[in-house]
């Protein structure tokens, strides 16, 4: 074979990645789901709920309220409930991109038996992910009505949290699997919850970034959490500023970057 | 003959400074039934994925349906149905959903995979374990059910990949009847096997492959006629007790997997355990099955004489 059949092969491509069928990923994991898994997709509601009540109601009933930037004073409750349906996003999707993709990369060999049909590895990817962000998308919607009930939605782009939302998932998911399609072995997988769980409890969820020295907080706008807690709390509070624009680019792009990653790897892992 | 649905020239795959396959020819017209027949190791898988589109070739020429894999990969899987060597049915599914699924995985509309699914349980005697769960089912049956799967596209080549490695006799016969009415319906076969006695069921035409390359090619009873005779006997030295710890107890346990059936009394087979270089289990004339008698004879104590 030529060196100019292997570059057709890779720029011919376009067909060779996606065949326009992610859709029927999605339908199969919501099949697999209805028969299989649907109580452990329930209980993933309940996690952030918990938390609201303990901290936002418990402890907050002695934290009183929290001063935002602008000056407006509102109750601590209203302050984590943002960072906490953010968090529940990207846990919701981490879990579904890798978790649960590992599992069907070692064991089930889904991917294996979806790449022998007439599927690229793209369709696979991204229906996956998408999958991923409509567990997400539900969860942020049972959320986000807990949260009107409770009155903790200031303003009227609380709404716009949803697709805000979603946006934050597909961007967790897509790194989440492009991370994953890496991973040989279950310890390897434990990494990612040394990486969460911190970024869960610093990244502004529970307090302002301003406690922290500055380096530190650099460190933190950093990471992906905090733009997905700034830019939820900016819909729900109504404190809407030109960052919220950053935030959004911030996740487009880990999309992107996380995309071109998965597809590549799906790739070499089961089609070279 | 009409053009060949496959047809392979020099084809090579290498992994980093091991090579799998070592430029192997072939070619196999429509409604043929091709086997390759070796050991483990010998390249088969290899080159099943190579023209499954699933594997790019390091070098030589490929072309299935006349179309070249490295370019035109998902054109080409959409007319194939792979039965890969390990089963990799969806165990998140129940078997009906497993086959209906799979279907739209190429794009078929949903109501065609359904009636074409029912079908396929039908023809795979899987009609009574359509919402079974495919965890609940026996060797035999899931891979009848991964055979089934890969006929879900109407593939005009029907790949598989030790077919029937691993299960009991039985299943293996069961198994064996429905591929033979795939070939009698015309649909071209591609099988690897390590057992003569199945490329003789199956197949018009074998290719036997050792370290990459093919040793031997025919029909099976030519190749039984050319590298074969009819009788061969199997000598063992040794007693039964410390027969086992020698190297001709492992040939001649696979000598007997060869032909679990019993179809292997229509064989002696040939042997010494301390044959210098004993040949592999499938190179000629060693395992072919073929012949009226089975003899195994084991002498005394002295083994290795």
């Amino acid at each position: 074979m030529s060196a100019s059949t292997d570059v057709d092969a890779r720029s011919g491509g376009a067909r060779a990645l996606y065949s326009g069928n992610a859709r029927v990923v999605v339908a199969r994991g919501l099949l697999a789901t209805k028969s299989t898994n649907w109580v452990v997709v329930v209980s993933g509601f309940f996690e952030p709920v918990f938390y609201l009540l303990a901290m936002g109601w418990g402890l907050g009933s002695f934290i009183g309220d929290v001063t935002l930037p602008s000056g407006t004073e509102i109750s601590y409750a209203a302050y984590i409930a943002p960072g906490l349906l953010a968090v529940s996003a990207m846990n919701g999707a981490v879990y579904d991109s890798t978790w649960n993709v590992f599992f069907k990369m070692h064991f089930g060999k889904l991917y294996d038996a979806m790449l022998s049909t007439s599927m690229g590895p793209l369709d696979v990817a991204l229906g996956e992910i998408l999958y991923a962000l409509l567990r997400g998308g539900v969860y942020a919607f049972g959320f986000l009505t807990v949260m009107q009930v409770l009155g903790l939605n200031l303003a009227w782009t609380a709404f716009l949290a949803v697709p805000a939302v979603l946006l934050v998932a597909f961007g967790f998911a897509s790194i989440g699997m492009a991370i994953t399609s890496y991973m040989k072995t279950f310890q390897h997988m434990d990494w990612i919850n040394i990486v969460l769980l911190p970024m869960f409890l610093f990244s502004a969820t529970f307090y302002p970034l301003t406690v922290y020295p500055t380096p530190i907080q650099w460190l933190i706008q950093a990471l992906p959490l905090w733009h997905g807690t700034e830019l939820v709390r900016g819909l729900t509070t109504g404190e809407l500023s030109s960052a919220s624009g950053l935030h959004v680019a911030y996740f487009v792009a880990m999309i992107a970057i996380g995309l071109t990653f998965t597809t590549k790897r799906l790739r070499a892992l089961f089609l070279d | 003959m009409s053009a060949p649905v496959i047809a392979a020239e020099g084809l090579t795959k290498t992994y980093g400074s091991l090579t799998a396959v070592a430029g192997i020819d072939f070619e196999v017209p429509p409604g043929e039934s091709f086997g390759l027949l070796g050991p483990n190791g010998a390249g088969k898988s290899t080159t099943m994925r190579m023209v499954g589109a699933v594997s790019s070739r390091s070098a030589g020429t490929l072309r299935v349906l006349g179309l070249d894999p490295d370019t035109h990969g998902p054109a080409i899987r959409s007319q194939l149905g792979v039965v890969p060597q390990e089963d990799n049915l969806d165990t998140e599914l129940r078997v009906r959903d497993n086959l209906i699924v799979y279907g739209r995985y190429f794009g078929i509309p949903r109501r065609t995979c359904a009636t074409r699914a029912d079908e396929l349980l039908e023809f795979a005697q899987l009609a009574d374990k359509a919402r079974s769960k495919v965890d609940d089912l026996s060797g035999g049956m899931k891979r009848r059910l991964t055979i089934a799967r890969a006929l879900i596209n109407e593939p005009r080549i029907l790949m598989l990949d030790e077919p029937t490695t691993g299960l009991d006799p039985q299943a293996r016969h069961v198994l064996w009847d429905r591929l033979f009415r795939l070939k009698e319906r015309g649909t071209t076969l591609v099988l690897t096997t390590h057992y003569m006695d199945e490329a003789e069921q199956l197949c018009d035409r074998l290719v036997v492959v050792d370290h990459g390359k093919i040793m031997a090619e025919g029909s099976p009873s030519a190749l039984i006629r050319q590298y074969s005779s009819r009788e061969v006997v199997e000598l063992r030295f040794g007693s039964e007790r410390n027969a086992p710890r020698r190297r001709g107890s492992r040939e001649r346990r696979s000598a007997s997997r060869c032909c679990p059936t019993g179809c292997c009394s229509t064989r002696t087979t040939a042997r010494r355990s301390s044959s210098t270089s004993p040949p592999r289990v499938c190179t000629p004339p060693r395992a072919w099955c073929g012949a009226p008698r089975s003899r195994t004879c084991s002498f005394g104590s002295r083994g290795g004489a």
